[in-house]
């Protein structure tokens, strides 16, 4: 079989910005993100969908970029970490997660700011049941999740 | 990890993907959410030499009532199901749409790419028995519909034709008096059950047991139907001692095996007292009692 494959034109919103690009099929959405597009706040932790480290918004809705292809996300607004900060601010749910201490080592923070961001779109007051099952997809290996928690009910009661 | 190389072929119509299928004889595969095939392909496991992506046709998701059918597109989202009113009329399949892996799984993943893989241990082959669900399904030869319990074969094996496609599945709105409940049981969010048990049940007067349907998850090559089980309540009262009795028949019909998730003796014992819940809520719920269900972690959410 030869390895030549036809590169596919794609036509995406990356943090509000359309963007024009040429992907090999087997392509990752991760892989476009951090590779091509040098956005390298996205992470890829486990690469087998379960960590949650490369979560980011794909029209809104939260997905596992280690698990999309890039093909997939045609036409799409995709939003990454990069995209929450605005003028050199950061996003009241940043504020949260820094002010609540909501991460130790930082791996996972950008994944689970994504699905946090998420989660307040759809449910802007969540119960504490609705934000275990929001960030059941997003692995953290350092802080027990009982500062994620606090950030995420404050990130709420900030009204964003 | 990234998977072999693959050529991709974007269908823009049921009939096209038909026709690219097709073409591509057997080195043609379809393209879903991509929740299961994906890192499949990245861990080498699947190698299919061309995709055809269904997430371009339009109209493959939609979820709308029909003739007293729920009749959900194949490329209905599980998230899209979790969040449908419609859907949630038969709390079963809410139970199932809203708590498969995780968000963001739920996000892509579609209910048409679960029934047709046909893994042993995915979660709607075993709810969508319970409600004799139909599959439809689109090929080089036409249309044709068969129900849930014919279309799975066997594990990971379908009745599908090689350029046949997944169209759309259908619910029969149950009865009055009906009630329905999936309990799946699995050690964490992201990961498949670790044993499962979908139950819909028909009470007549008395709180006798009128009909009931049961499906095991996770236990056998394909969803195990335990045959005795139902035959333990199906005309008698529910009560806490035909419900044990039940449980017991599922347990001796499961076919467990012993892996990652637990050994073969654990799941039997899993099973017993996840079809105990699950026939308790769906009774409940038959009388009209408003209660939750759906999948369970070892750290309670």
């Amino acid at each position: 079989m030869s390895l030549a494959f036809d590169k596919v034109p794609l036509q995406l919103t990356v943090n509000g910005k359309p963007c024009a690009v040429e992907v090999e099929p087997r392509t990752l959405l991760v892989e476009l993100i951090r590779e091509q597009l040098n956005l390298t706040g996205t992470h890829v932790g486990c690469d087998t969908t379960y960590c949650g480290a490369c979560t980011v918004l794909l029209n809104g809705r939260n997905v596992k970029s280690c698990t999309v292809l890039a093909v997939q996300a045609d036409g799409s607004d995709v939003r990454t970490v990069e995209g929450l900060a605005t003028e050199g601010k950061l996003h009241p749910v940043q504020e949260a997660y820094a002010a609540n201490h909501g991460l130790q080592c930082g791996f996972c923070t950008p994944g689970l700011l994504m699905s946090t961001v998420r989660l307040l779109e759809k449910h802007p007051k969540p119960s504490d049941q609705q934000i275990r099952k929001a960030i059941a997809g997003n692995t953290c290996r350092c802080t027990g999740y009982q500062n994620i928690l606090k950030a995420i009910r404050a990130a709420a009661a900030a009204g964003k | 990890m990234s998977p072999y190389p693959f050529h991709y072929h974007r269908a823009h119509t049921l009939a096209e993907a038909v026709t690219l299928l097709a073409q591509l004889g057997g080195e043609g595969q379809l393209l879903a959410g991509g929740q299961s095939l994906i890192p499949l392909m990245k861990l080498r496991l699947a190698r299919p030499g061309a995709l055809v992506d269904l997430n371009f046709v339009p109209g493959l998701s939609a979820i709308d009532e029909h003739s007293g059918e729920i009749r959900m597109g194949a490329m209905a989202r599980h998230a899209a199901l979790e969040d449908s009113e419609l859907v949630a009329r038969v709390p079963i399949l809410h139970d199932c749409a809203a708590g498969i892996a995780d968000s963001q799984v739920r996000n892509m993943g579609t209910i048409g790419g679960s029934v047709a893989e046909a893994d042993p241990s995915g979660d709607w082959v075993a709810v969508l028995l319970t409600l004799g669900a139909q599959v439809r399904c689109t090929g080089p030869q036409g249309e044709r519909i068969m129900p849930v319990s014919d279309f799975v074969t066997d594990a990971y094996t379908t009745m599908l034709g090689p350029a046949e496609i997944v169209q759309e599945i259908r619910v029969k709105l149950p009865p009055a008096k009906s009630g329905g409940a999936f309990i799946a049981f699995k050690r964490c969010a992201s990961v498949y059950a670790s044993a499962s048990a979908a139950v819909q049940l028909t009470l007549g007067d008395g709180d006798i047991c009128r009909d009931i349907h049961i499906a095991l998850g996770c236990v056998g090559l394909t969803a195990v139907v335990p045959i005795a089980a139902q035959d333990a309540l199906r005309g008698k009262p529910v009560s806490a001692k035909s419900i044990e009795n039940a449980a017991d028949a599922a347990m001796a019909a499961a076919e467990p095996q012993s892996d990652m998730r637990g050994s073969a003796d654990y799941k039997r014992v899993l099973v017993r007292a996840v079809v105990k819940r699950a026939i308790d809520i769906a009774a409940r719920r038959a009388r009209g009692e408003r209660v939750e269900a759906g999948h369970e972690y070892v750290a309670r959410v």
